[in-house]
């Protein structure tokens, strides 16, 4: 049994079918339809190879050979109609093929994958199991370093190359490249399991998770990764969806959405100056959806996410109300500071003090210990303006200039420099 | 899954915490290791005597040179090794988190076997 049967009873709606009468599809449309499988199930295909043996590194490998296949596949015979179903068998066939030769150490190639195919085998993606919480879970497990958490979730379930993670982290490739494949033969060897923790373990193991996808939000915003920017949201509610009654988890699913509809590339513009027309609306009312779910969980004390995402909703709320509501804001980030009290909200709070009170106040609420932070000297200008004390405010400018990476910010950093001075 | 749990911890002497504490300490390896036993994962265990009565050998220069004292001298020793058998490290975690040695403000380091002898036969883990 082989592809061409697979694709055989394709007459169910909406799936890519054999094309025209030469019962070929072209190259075009079998790239598109293995793209779009890769873009929309990766993490699935990925989860459900690796569950059942802990080798991510043979589960990932053996789905890039299956791709491969497709595409040199799929414009002779058509797209099967359930390409996942068609690239898991592949990829299993081709797990299977690792293992028997590693037992009889050889390596001799081995016939051509098609031969092998169970058509019973993965049929469809609803009776695959989605094992992409256990995934999760495994890639931000204590025994795992935490800088790699984020890399190995941005590769294993969403399906990023290394050389588009270093990027973004701004390291080698090389580098990040190594950082994975001893991440993942740490999950091997050391047997890290793929499960997700039961609800003694959970509240301990959660937050590395949340943390992790979070990460995975902030490196799809940077401007030159903008056609990712979906992907962390995906995750994002993938995790919320999966965890079903977890309510940080939903509040995350909030804060990547509500980031995500005011997100613009290009130049940089302050929350409170940006032009509400511009906002996805759609993803704010599916962003207040995800932080209302999370606000009924039942659960007493909001959480870091919750009061993160609540933050976000107010600002937006200027969009029907016209104003920025900053005694609210100001309450948000004190319970964020009680909550989880880090430099970035300190210095959060402190600038929303400069509103509600006065930059003289917002000055004084500045925390110590913020001489290498970008956004404590990139406040404390702002606020020196405010005050009309320029010349501090220019050296406070020129500082926080020194410290940014992003362009944008630096141009609009600069901007507000030259008017001090 | 063969783990070893590798116990450290800073080596007491009865002189300085008294032999109460001692016994105390006897008793809870005790409870430890029956426990892991009735679980069914006890493979070995050894509770090590004393660094100070270690001693270490070397090749120098092609010669073997001995000497007294542990390989590195630090305040926290090894100090017991514990072979246990289970599905995966979050089991092995588990077991871990109750060694008597964490109270003692210990260090378990868990370490997944390679390969172990069956009948002095080197046979690979699972």
């Amino acid at each position: 049994m082989d592809a061409e049967r697979l694709s055989a009873g394709g007459t169910g709606a909406g799936e890519a079918s054999v094309g025209g009468a030469s019962g070929a599809a072209s190259v075009t449309e079998a790239r598109t339809a293995a793209e779009h499988a890769a873009r929309t199930s990766y993490g699935r295909l990925v989860a459900v190879l690796a569950a059942g043996t802990g080798d991510l590194a043979l589960a990932e490998d053996a789905l890039a050979e299956a791709f491969t296949a497709a595409l040199e596949r799929w414009p002779r015979t058509g797209v099967p109609t359930n390409p996942e179903g068609w690239l898991i068998t592949v990829a299993r066939n081709r797990q299977r093929d690792v293992w028997k030769s590693s037992a009889v150490r050889t390596n001799v190639p081995l016939e051509g994958t098609d031969a092998a195919i169970d058509p019973l085998d993965g049929l469809d993606l609803l009776r695959i199991p989605d094992r992409r919480l256990e995934l999760l879970f495994t890639c931000a497990h204590p025994a795992i370093d935490p800088a790699a958490r984020t890399p190995l979730m941005l590769q294993a379930v969403l399906g990023f190359d290394a050389a588009q993670i270093a990027a973004a982290y701004a390291v080698p490739a090389p580098t990040m490249a190594q950082r994975l494949v001893r991440a993942k033969r740490r999950i091997a060897r050391a047997r890290i399991p793929f499960v997700i923790p039961d609800r003694r373990a959970m509240p301990e193991r959660l937050p590395a998770v949340l943390e992790a996808v979070y990460g995975c939000a902030a490196i799809t915003w940077r401007d030159d990764a903008s056609s990712l920017a979906g992907e962390a949201k995906h995750l994002a509610v993938t995790l919320a969806s999966l965890l079903e009654r977890e309510p940080e988890a939903w509040a995350l699913a909030a804060l990547v959405t509500l980031s995500l509809a005011r997100r613009r590339p290009g130049t940089y513009v302050p929350l409170e100056e940006q032009d509400t027309a511009a906002w996805d609306a759609q993803l704010i009312d599916e962003g207040e959806t995800y932080l209302r779910r999370a606000a009924t969980s039942g659960r007493r004390t909001p959480g870091r996410f919750e009061l993160e995402a609540a933050i976000h909703a107010v600002h937006l709320d200027r969009r029907r109300t016209g104003i920025t509501d900053w005694g609210a804001v100001r309450q948000l980030y004190t319970a964020l500071v009680a909550v989880a009290p880090s430099l970035g909200s300190q210095v959060a709070l402190a600038a929303v003090i400069g509103r509600t009170d006065d930059a003289d106040a917002g000055l004084a609420a500045l925390p110590p210990g913020g001489d290498r932070f970008q956004p404590w000297w990139a406040t404390r200008a702002d606020l020196l303006a405010r005050a009309g004390r320029g010349a501090e405010a220019s050296v406070a400018y020129e500082r926080a200039i020194e410290l940014t990476d992003d362009a944008a910010l630096r141009e609009y950093l600069e901007g507000r420099r030259g008017r001090v001075q | 899954m063969r783990y070893t749990l590798l116990l450290h911890y800073a080596e007491e002497l009865p002189e300085t915490i008294g032999d109460d504490v001692i016994a105390e300490g006897m008793q809870r390896m005790a409870s430890y290791a029956a426990t892991l036993h009735a679980a069914g994962v006890l493979i070995a265990a050894e509770v090590l005597q004393p660094s100070d009565v270690a001693t270490t050998v070397r090749r120098v220069d092609g010669s073997v040179q001995v000497q007294d004292g542990p390989f590195a001298d630090t305040k926290e020793q090894l100090g017991g090794t514990i072979v246990i058998d289970v599905p995966d490290l979050d089991a092995a975690l588990e077991w871990a988190s109750q060694a008597p040695a964490l109270e003692w403000g210990g260090t378990v380091e868990i370490r997944p076997g390679a390969t172990h002898t069956v009948d002095g036969v080197w046979t690979p883990n699972d």
